[in-house]
């Protein structure tokens, strides 16, 4: 397609290289410097998509992220939703389409990688435009540590939109010295295409950066897309510049709309005219530079419509030589067209009258109804705003620590007074931060402006087109108009945030960067209150979009979380194990023979360990070493038993509780000598526990001489488990003497296998005789395989987490967190025998002696036998009893407890369960139901021990 | 990501911290000397105070320390951080 719109020379565009691209599936062309908005002017289009409720033409309206208009969907080289033609930088092969409003998500994994960095420094300046970079140059030339950020993919800011001249060359000349000066000094990072999003507490802001997202498909996959910038400074300069604000009339949505200085950037920037016929509509003077920017570029100007009753005197000569009519005391009240402007609607203004209107023919209407400082981060910074009447527009109302605002943010228009202003925020930022201004720092100087002639505040056009406003639109994205602000304030409501809500005006892609202020002006008006008492809505971050993959960074997929695996995670994955995730830990479920589902694999493994021996990696298992002359001192104030009493060389199971008396860990102590104790936790307790140890330590008892520390990961565990298990251990390590009379339960021993430490203890989770074998991780696969190998003669089985719980379960022993929840205490558990009566104090007694822990009605842990034989109860299941009659008490019908723990066990030859039931004990015998997808299963109540009751297994 | 003072290591960011709750809430000497309100009233019972708050907090992926601050609840600006051997300093 052609680009009759393309200026014959001038923008910062490279016309010796052109590229294609596709829009609406249409073949265009651009340069590199061209953003997709600037190519599709290039050609003549304006209209890029549709609104999203009245489906109403929409086009480019800014140049920038404060288009309200050009939303369009990136579809090569990556699908990529809600992306504005006017920030997309073109590429070649970039294939995109317009957008009603919504995107749509890419249903393929972004392959791109995205990174985040850390980064300090004394200031941070946040825009790279006049007041930026003579703020930046301040504070590098003193020998700060400087961060520059700026979102374009140059430096200049408005300079890229102008004619200036700074220190009497080009300003752009000026831009291109200072970067040139910045890059020389070795503390400045300076970050062009990078969006400070966010401004956090004490200096910390976030920034993105667009790193290869302008290359196409030619980005380097080495080099991440996009990267995050964690950046933390001793002070914030925010000199993010100013957007212009439209005024609101009549079908101001039409394509063909657009603010003035956008239309300026799109001519200097792009080499781009907007049309061949504009009307210029103002209520400022700015807007006079783009009326006679676009004539000098040959564009036809049919008439300046001036909304004060006077042109401002200079401007108005300047028009007059150009021979451009300025029609002063006049407003547009409306435009004509289908999808495109052909007429501005122009009508006489005085004193908020409006008069009649007539149509002037133009293909463009540049609008300017002043300028709203970008005062985002500033207010993200928790600082108040203030709304300078003047202006029409909210600007930096007090002092904010570690942060300051320069230049047009702060509601400074002019040039000089910019770079002034940059000079001087920077100069006070270091006086603050203790660091001297460089001799040499000397203030670039512009020409002095003409006197600005006040500026009219004027929000929008009384409605003469009779439709009272409902084409009259504030937000473009979100279709809301003037009517509807009307509405929410027919309906009462007086908050703007109420009527933000209510409308939706400025909750949408651009989050109201030109609706905003609108809106609160409109709304004082309609309430007849002053703008400063309805004040804006809270700026909250981010300032434009964020990816969340941005945000995700390279905390994706195995990574989003530490996954951790034991030493033996190889060989479990060769052994063709089935994984669950216990925490962050990944642990064999259990090992599926062909053909085998895990049911069939767990009963073959249970039968293996009750019959035969089995082994378990049980390295997951937390481990805390546990040392000083006051270790048993300490254990007997966490644990409910008594640990001081044990003997060197003896093993004990032990219960901790909460100051509540709730049980929150179990496991085993092992004596290692008089003064260590090494503490073995559940799995997922680990970390909790050793916290809990460390907190009493230091914050009650900081007088006990005891060090705790994790060995979690020094030793691994793997527990052989059955009748055979004593065969197996003692052809293995022939020095132990085994038998039960040398080697008790709750033992250990120290041995070794060819000069390998190894560590045997007489421990069981099963019932059933075992022997845990500890040894370094890095012996681990030797180990486990010399176990294999001595065990095969009895057919040792390797067994899972799977096995484990059935296991335990048709012994009673209870998982911490899963057959308990924070409110079960070890007499719940029918772990009185655990409990020591004769410590006078651990943490967790007093309260056992609590009213509401006497209560025989507490749900206790019993076992549950469904009488079918047959059901295997769901885990989480209600329990409910029948009334005498048969039948159910009326709804709601009061529930007794929940299964905690469901198996099918291969010893029972039938399934079983283990459940907290109110008054369980004395249940016992009972039979109460549980329903089971709509049906009520009638279940016996039974103690917890099923399997080997009398402990008659644990010896062999 | 604001910066608490930790007395041990300096500023750092508060994702390295653990919140403790109220500060100088000592185990009681004798439990068993307390009546089950007075128990309960250690055990679940907490101020709740708009304004200047003593607290502890842990240096979790740190140092590991615990320590004590003076917080405003309103602002959340820490105003001191004090050893845990340190008395409550007195501010205006």
């Amino acid at each position: 397609m052609s680009t009759p719109f393309r200026t014959p020379a001038g923008g910062r565009i490279d016309r010796a290289t052109t590229l294609q691209f596709t829009f609406d599936g249409l073949g265009f062309t651009g340069h590199p410097g061209d953003t997709l908005a600037s190519a599709l002017l290039a050609a003549g289009r304006h209209q890029v998509a549709t609104s999203i409720k009245l489906g109403r033409p929409r086009g480019i309206a800014a140049a920038w992220a404060e288009d309200p208009g050009g939303l369009v969907q990136v579809e090569e080289p990556f699908p990529e939703p809600m992306l504005l033609a006017s920030t997309v930088e073109l590429f070649d092969g970039l294939v995109a389409h317009g957008l009603p409003g919504q995107g749509r998500l890419a249903d393929v994994p972004d392959s791109a990688r995205y990174d985040a960095v850390h980064h300090h420094v004394d200031v941070l300046v946040v825009g790279a435009g006049p007041a930026g970079l003579t703020a930046a140059l301040t504070a590098a030339r003193a020998g700060a540590r400087v961060a520059l950020v700026d979102e374009q993919s140059e430096a200049g800011g408005s300079l890229l939109s102008g004619t200036d001249r700074i220190d009497g060359v080009p300003a752009l000349e000026w831009v291109s010295n200072a970067v040139a000066e910045l890059a020389r000094h070795p503390e400045v990072l300076h970050l062009q295409r990078t969006t400070a999003f966010g401004v956090y507490d004490d200096g910390f802001a976030l920034a993105l950066e667009r790193r290869t997202d302008h290359l196409g498909a030619a980005a380097p996959k080495e080099v991440s897309r996009q990267r995050v910038w964690r950046l933390r400074a001793r002070s914030i300069v925010t000199a993010t510049g100013a957007h212009e604000r439209p005024v609101v009339f009549a079908d101001n949505d039409r394509p063909g709309t657009m603010l003035a200085g956008a239309a300026r950037t799109f001519l200097h920037r792009y080499g781009v005219l907007p049309g061949r016929e504009a009307v210029v509509f103002t209520t400022n003077d700015s807007a006079y530079d783009a009326a006679l920017d676009l004539h000098r570029a040959g564009v036809r100007v049919q008439a300046v419509v001036e909304a004060r009753p006077e042109a401002p005197p200079h401007r108005r000569e300047e028009c007059e030589r150009a021979g451009i009519r300025v029609l002063p005391g006049a407003v547009v009240t409306g435009t004509q067209g289908v999808e495109r402007v052909t007429h501005a609607l122009v009508a006489p203004f005085s004193d908020g009258q409006v008069g009649t209107s007539s149509a002037v023919a133009c293909d463009v209407l540049l609008v300017s109804g002043g300028w709203n400082p970008a005062v985002h981060l500033f207010s993200q910074a928790r600082g108040r705003l203030r709304y300078d009447e003047g202006l029409g527009a909210f600007v930096p109302g007090e002092e904010v620590d570690g942060l300051s605002v320069a230049g047009s943010a702060a509601g400074v228009l002019d040039l000089a007074g910019c770079l002034a202003d940059g000079q001087r925020v920077a100069r006070e930022t270091l006086s603050a931060l203790a660091i001297d201004p460089a001799a040499d720092d000397r203030l670039p100087s512009a020409p002095e402006p003409v006197a600005p002639t006040a500026p009219l505040v004027l929000w929008r056009v009384p409605d003469t087109s009779g439709a009272e406003g409902a084409t009259q639109f504030v937000d473009l994205q979100r279709d809301a108009t003037v009517a509807d602000i009307a509405r929410a304030v027919g309906a009462g409501l007086r908050s703007i945030e109420h009527v933000k809500r209510y409308t939706t005006i400025g909750t949408a892609h651009d989050q109201g960067k030109t609706s905003g202020v609108l809106t609160s002006g409109i709304t004082a008006e309609l309430l007849g209150v002053p703008v400063r008492d309805t004040g804006t809505t809270t700026f909250r971050p981010p300032y434009t979009p964020v990816a969340f993959a941005a945000l995700a960074g390279r905390d994706r997929g195995s990574l989003f979380d530490p996954e951790r695996v034991t030493a033996l995670h190889q060989w479990h994955v060769a052994a063709g194990a089935v994984f669950e995730d216990v925490g962050q830990w990944k642990r064999p479920r259990y090992y599926p023979e062909p053909g085998e589902d895990m049911e069939a694999a767990v009963l073959r493994e249970c039968a293996a360990a009750r019959t035969g021996v089995g082994i378990l990696d049980g390295s997951t298992l937390g481990k805390i070493d546990v040392q000083g002359p006051d270790a048993a001192v300490l254990l007997d104030r966490l644990y409910t038993n008594l640990i001081s009493s044990l003997k060197v060389g003896s093993v004990r199971y032990g219960v901790m509780c909460g100051v509540d008396g709730m049980v929150i860990d179990d496991g085993t102590v092992l004596r290692l000598a008089e003064d260590r104790f090494l503490v073995l936790t559940t799995t997922g307790g680990a970390a909790k526990i050793l916290d809990w140890m460390e907190e009493w330590v230091q914050t009650e008892w900081p007088d006990l001489r005891v060090h705790c520390t994790s060995v979690t990961e020094q030793w691994v565990t793997f527990p052989v488990v059955g009748p055979r298990s004593r065969d197996v251990v003692g052809a293995l390590f022939p020095d132990v003497n085994v038998s039960n009379e040398a080697f008790p339960f709750m033992t250990w021993r120290d041995t070794s296998l060819e000069g390998v430490p190894v560590r045997l203890a007489r421990i069981s989770f099963s019932g059933e005789l075992a022997f845990e074998v500890y040894v370094s991780p890095w012996y681990a696969v030797a180990v486990w395989q010399r176990l294999l190998e001595a065990g095969r003669p009895y057919g040792i089985t390797p067994y899972g987490t799977e096995t484990m719980h059935v296991l335990r379960a048709e012994k009673g022993y209870p998982i911490i967190g899963q057959d308990t929840d924070g409110t079960v205490t070890p007499h719940d558990l029918g772990m009185a025998w655990a409990v020591s009566k004769k410590k006078p104090d651990f943490v967790g007694k007093r309260s056992f002696a609590r009213q509401a822990n006497q209560d025989p009605r507490r749900k206790q842990l019993v076992g549950l036998l469904p009488v079918d034989r047959q059901t295997v109860l769901p885990e989480g299941s209600q329990i409910v009893e029948f009334l005498a009659d048969g039948e159910l008490p009326p709804p709601p019908v009061p529930m007794l407890g929940h299964v905690t723990s469901s198996y099918r066990s291969a010893e029972l030859a039938r399934p079983f369960a283990l459940a907290l039931v109110k008054g369980g004990r004395e249940r016992i015998g009972d039979t109460v139901h549980v329903p089971v997808n709509g049906t009520l299963v009638p279940v016996e109540v039974t103690g917890s021990v099923l399997v080997d009751p009398e402990g008659a297994r644990r010896d062999g | 990501m604001q910066l608490i003072p930790c007395p041990w290591c300096g500023p750092r960011e508060e994702a390295e911290f653990h919140y403790g709750g109220q500060a100088h809430v000592p185990y009681p000497d004798d439990p068993a000397a307390l009546s089950d309100e007075e128990w309960a009233h250690y055990v679940f019972f907490r101020d709740n105070t708009k304004g200047r708050f003593a607290e502890r907090w842990n240096h979790n992926a740190g140092c590991r320390r615990w320590f004590n601050a003076v917080r405003d609840t309103t602002t959340y600006r820490f105003e001191s951080v004090y050893r845990l051997d340190h008395p409550k300093p007195v501010t205006p």
